[in-house]
């Protein structure tokens, strides 16, 4: 009997033990990009709020996210969307106003990435990432003097271009090489450039994500749809390979960290916030996936080549560039119902 | 008798909720997201959309390679399951396992697999260099989705087909070859007939998940194949269009099920050709 009640009672403590190893800490529910992060930067933050446990979350578009985030009834405590992202969720009330008082390391980050048209008063993000979006290619198969859009639906690059599957940026080059807007809103406009990408699939090797990025580093496609920080950790691994913004303008984006409205952790998640924003972290980070940094003291330590390179582009490039906008809802819709009848005509 | 009633219910109750929770109630969401528009009124706007010749042409392609998967599935796992259930074959227990070992992994990393082994700089096109012979494209074609479904549903066509012609009573064979029947007659005119029905769900469990896969199509594809699968999870993680991809949906359900019943009209009639 003494030897039950023994076994009993230790079953009880561990099951109590099991219990509470978790239950005392705050999750904080970070949901972002797929490889966008340096992941042992979770670690580090953890280690310095032994009370908080960080929970990730990815995706691969700004589109998936915002459909998830409308419909699931997870509450999520950061998010890492891009501009035209940030202003469709500012616009339908979905982010909560940041605290300044708790993101000191705000202060860092250079005056030029804020207040930007997507949140002209910078009431709810704060920048993480920016760049451009361009063409990788291996030099030693593909010799072009300049690139344009155009490059990519040149047929003698048969079989050889790995294309994002996301709907702004593939719709957008194809708008582009038609001369139009990256922000057309014109349902003419969109069908022609449907009508592009669909003339594009000869051209094609796979139409991919961030899958892309280990192909290229793999030597499986010898062109792709890139932005700009992927490129830079694709080259990084495989010195073949190189990185051209298109001539005839490219798209420049801006991802930024925002709180939903929902969170319920939003002092956590400004913690959080700022601790992505501490030079040594940004740094650990910028270096890890290779984006631009919006961080004054990180973009001040780079190296010469580095700030000299396609991942900070001259103002003429950056002039040329246009930032997607949100177009509104029916807009957007026109846009899901152009893009799905692209997928159906592969 | 009547106690004996009530405790069947008892014992039904888990799986009624079950079948009520997951099964019953999603299909009437998917019906009422299919049959209103974005306002919450009924309306055919969603399957105007998909009635359009790309649309189609999708839905034709899944149905198509679906089949096709389907009968090389039959063609190979016949004889398979003809020597599972026969006697002459002596290491069946090795045969099984390795027939069910793969599923033990899951479905998603052992198509992901397949990758690594056919790109273009994968093993079997190593191994093609290596014997000076030139480089092939495996991925990113009709080709490869009819291969991934063969190699993922395989093993759901031959069970089922074991299973049947292992219940065929000996005695029956024994009573045929006694009657002067060769190999070819036991085989069209007992083994066959009698293996129908495991053929019929052996058909079910390939084809059905064939036409609605999207995973497969995704990765052996290099999404170059749109599938009617990819067409709907698009519509729900991406587009957030709920009611297109309900509407879909059903229809895929409508064709499906008059798929399996002409297959089994057809199994019926064959019974006939039982002496």
């Amino acid at each position: 009997m003494k030897k039950i009640a023994l076994v009993l009672s230790l079953i009880m403590c561990f099951v109590c033990f099991a219990g509470c190893s978790d239950s005392g800490k705050t999750v904080l529910r970070v949901y972002n990009w797929g490889e966008y992060i340096d992941e042992t930067i979770f670690d580090d933050f953890e280690k310095q709020n032994p009370d908080i446990r960080i929970q990730y979350e990815t995706y691969t578009d700004n589109e998936t996210m915002y459909t998830k985030i409308k419909n699931s009834s997870t509450a999520y405590d950061v998010l890492i969307p891009s501009d035209y992202m940030i202003e469709r969720l500012i616009q339908e009330d979905m982010l909560a106003p940041l605290n300044y008082d708790n993101i000191p390391n705000y202060s860092m980050i250079d005056e030029k990435y804020k207040n930007l048209a997507f949140d002209p008063e910078n009431k709810y993000s704060v920048p993480y990432m920016w760049g451009t979006l361009g063409i990788l290619y291996d030099e030693t198969l593909v010799q072009e003097d300049t690139f344009t859009w155009e490059t990519m639906f040149d047929a003698k690059y048969e079989n050889s271009i790995l294309m994002k599957k996301d709907m702004r940026d593939a719709l957008g080059i194809a708008l582009k090489t038609l001369g139009y807007s990256f922000n057309s809103t014109s349902e003419k406009e969109l069908t022609e450039a449907k009508d592009k990408l669909s003339s594009q699939k000869p051209n094609v090797a796979g139409y991919v994500n961030d899958d892309g990025m280990d192909k290229m580093i793999a030597g499986e496609a010898p062109m792709a749809l890139m932005y700009a920080g992927d490129a830079a950790y694709c080259i990084s691994e495989n010195e073949n390979l190189n990185f051209a913004i298109p001539e005839d303008g490219s798209n420049l984006f801006f991802d930024s960290m925002v709180i939903p409205k929902n969170s319920t952790n939003k002092e956590t998640a400004e913690k959080f916030i700022n601790f992505m924003c501490e030079t040594e972290i940004a740094q650990r980070n910028a270096d890890e996936i290779g984006y631009s940094t919006p961080h004054v003291e990180v973009y001040n330590a780079l190296p010469e080549d580095v700030r000299n390179s396609f991942a900070y582009p001259d103002e003429a490039v950056l002039d040329k560039a246009e930032v997607y906008l949100y177009l509104g809802e029916e807009v957007t819709n026109l846009y899901e119902k152009v893009w799905s009848e692209f997928l159906a005509s592969l | 008798m009547k106690v004996k009633k009530s405790l069947y219910m008892v014992a039904l109750f888990p799986f009624l909720i079950w079948l009520i929770l997951l099964v019953v109630v999603p299909l009437m969401l998917i019906g009422y997201y299919g049959f209103t528009n974005a306002a919450g009124i009924f309306s055919f706007d969603n399957f105007h959309q998909f009635f359009q010749p790309d649309y189609l042409r999708v839905l034709w392609r899944s149905l198509y390679l679906s089949l096709v998967a389907t009968v090389f599935c039959l063609l190979a796992g016949y004889p398979v399951a003809m020597i599972l259930a026969g006697n002459t074959f002596r290491k069946k227990t090795l045969l099984v396992v390795l027939l069910i070992a793969p599923m033990w992994m899951n479905f998603l990393l052992r198509t992901y697999a397949w990758l690594t082994l056919l790109e273009g700089n994968g093993v079997f096109n190593t191994i093609l260099q290596a014997m000076g012979l030139p480089k092939q494209s495996f991925l990113g074609n009709t080709n490869a989705v009819v291969f991934g479904m063969v190699y993922n549903f395989l093993p759901y066509m031959i069970f089922p087909i074991y299973n049947s012609i292992s219940k065929i009573p000996k005695n029956i064979l024994e009573a045929a070859r006694d009657l002067g029947g060769g190999n070819a007659t036991c085989f069209f005119r007992i083994i066959l007939p009698l293996s129908v029905p495991g053929i019929i769900s052996g058909i079910t469990m390939v084809f059905v998940p064939g036409v609605t896969t999207f995973v497969i199509s995704q990765f052996l594809g290099s999404g170059k194949v749109t599938l009617i699968g990819d067409i709907i999870e698009q519509q729900f993680m991406h587009a957030g269009n709920w009611g297109f991809g309900s509407a879909i949906s059903i229809v895929v359900m409508v064709v499906v099920v008059v798929c399996m019943w002409l297959v089994n009209r057809f199994s019926d009639d064959s019974g006939v050709m039982m002496p």
